[in-house]
């Protein structure tokens, strides 16, 4: 029988949540890292057993852990006892150097700040990553200050692919409530040259070489909060998500809006149809059927809490616009948590799971596409994110 | 041999328990103790100073023989009860975050 494993950050630590494929009963392995914050963590699609975690702290700065067992030890790649021919350390699996060479990197120095001066980028952490679809060594970091590297050596060391923050409209990108982070990274399983990445507070953008140049994708896109709300740039998507089988069709979840596009980006429209809000972070899709997706709305951005004290999720058979609440086994009444922009996946069962973790610390499971819901845990630390792996 | 004290964070991440023991050739300053520490635990590179800058992190602090040296400069020596191992070299998390 197939089994699940959930992946589960959070603000004190990682747990991994294993089941069968009823999903019912379900074995808790954690705190990993007890203390740090995991921002994210996510297995390898063309290796199950390869995990990759996001691991930071303020007073100690970034580490990345890799677990080749699915998730029972870890190491940091690159942290053992080893030397490099020239005798020195080699600890360089957290080390996030923006490129600056001549040869690749652009003299691009600074983005705008707050105050709208311009300020130089300085690595905070990596907020995603996200695993190459066919080798389990290759991985993608996101990162605040918002920039996208790549290791190729099972996160030994990073480059980064600086084709992106020097594609000409860095200087006007500047940072949301939560900073200049690059928290989306979606690779084509078709294309193996496409790649779409998100930055609030920027937008999308798209690479159809593999990552050396891109381009702003944000056309559609309107956010009255800005001085031009058609802007080019300066967006603040939350999420996007795609369906494997049609990877051209992407669902965003906006700051505000939610949005749709059926051309890879190109263009945009509003598919928030009868939601109750217009503010949110995540976005999923079925994961046998492209045309449903489900959102979590939130009251507005200076709350950041569930609508009516009801923690309910929105789906959407259609592709958007028409939208049902679903909210069997989910309170519905003095609830005012947040679920953050990571914290949703779907799993590949044939009655897809849907999943998602709270600022309360649960974090539950649907094993009928979202008609029934049940929690797994209740009082994890603040969950950051959720990430499903579907096992043989 | 300098003796080392980590706080409990990277004492986990390091994998080690009580304190650090290092061998130091030369002065015995910041910079050399931390390049000797980082040579034995190089997982611990970019956990105290910066990869590139070398610079301390903001929220970490030198202590020894009960002064606090976290301004003083990396080169400049450690007192003689650090040098010969009397005394511990602490690395020290700030008290922040409630």
């Amino acid at each position: 029988m197939s089994k699940v494993r959930v992946l589960v950050g959070t603000r004190k630590g990682a747990f991994v949540l294993t089941s069968d494929g009823k999903r019912k009963d379900w074995e808790v392995s954690g705190p990993h890292f007890s203390g740090w914050e995991i921002y994210h963590l996510k297995g390898s699609p063309a290796d199950p057993n390869r995990l990759y975690a996001s691991q930071s702290s303020a007073w100690f700065g970034q580490i990345i852990q890799r677990s080749s067992d699915g998730g029972k030890t870890w190491e940091t790649p690159g942290g053992g006892m080893t030397t490099t021919p020239e005798g020195m350390p080699q600890g360089e699996s957290n080390k996030f150097v923006y490129d600056v060479s001549p040869e690749t990197g652009k003299p691009l120095t600074t983005h705008q700040w707050y105050d709208g001066t311009q300020h130089a980028w300085e690595f905070k952490r990596v907020w995603h990553l996200e695993p190459s679809i066919k080798d389990p060594d290759t991985v993608y970091a996101g990162v605040e200050d918002a920039a996208l590297f790549r290791s190729t050596d099972g996160g030994h060391s990073w480059q980064e692919l600086s084709g992106l923050r020097g594609h000409g409209s860095g200087p006007k990108w500047q940072p949301g409530a939560g900073g200049m982070c690059l928290h989306t990274i979606l690779l084509d399983p078709r294309n193996s040259e496409r790649i779409y990445c998100a930055i609030s507070a920027a937008g999308a953008f798209r690479s159809d070489d593999g990552g050396k140049t891109w381009s702003a994708k944000n056309r559609g896109l309107r956010s009255q909060s800005i001085p031009d709300p058609s802007a080019e740039v300066g967006h603040c998507v939350h999420h996007i998500a795609l369906h494997p089988s049609r990877p051209h069709v992407l669902f965003m979840q906006k700051h505000w809006d939610v949005m749709r596009s059926d051309d890879a980006g190109d263009s945009w429209r509003e598919v928030s149809g009868n939601l109750p809000t217009d503010f949110g972070f995540v976005i999923d899709v079925h994961a046998h059927e492209p045309e449903t997706i489900y959102v979590i709305p939130i009251k507005s951005d200076s709350e950041h809490f569930v609508h009516e004290g009801k923690l309910r999720v929105y789906r959407s058979r259609s592709g958007g616009n028409e939208w049902e609440a679903l909210t069997k086994g989910l309170p519905q009444e003095n609830c005012y948590v947040n679920v953050l922009r990571d914290a949703m996946a779907v799993d590949a069962l044939d009655e897809c799971g849907i999943y998602f973790g709270t600022s309360g610390g649960q974090v539950y499971c649907s094993a009928d596409a979202g008609d029934s819901w049940a929690p797994i845990v209740r009082d994890l630390p603040a969950v950051l994110s959720v990430e499903v792996q579907t096992l043989p | 041999m300098i003796r080392v004290v980590l706080p409990p964070h990277l004492r986990t991440l390091s994998r080690v328990e009580g304190e650090v023991s290092l061998e130091v050739t030369g002065p015995v300053t910041q910079r050399s103790i931390l390049d000797a520490l980082e040579a034995g635990y190089p997982m611990l590179c970019g956990t105290i100073r910066d990869h590139v800058t070398k610079q301390r992190r903001p929220f970490l602090r030198f202590f020894a023989c009960e002064e606090d040296l976290s301004h003083d400069p990396p080169d400049q020596p450690l007192p003689s009860a650090v040098a010969s191992g009397a005394e511990p070299f602490l690395i020290i998390g700030a008290i922040a975050g409630g």
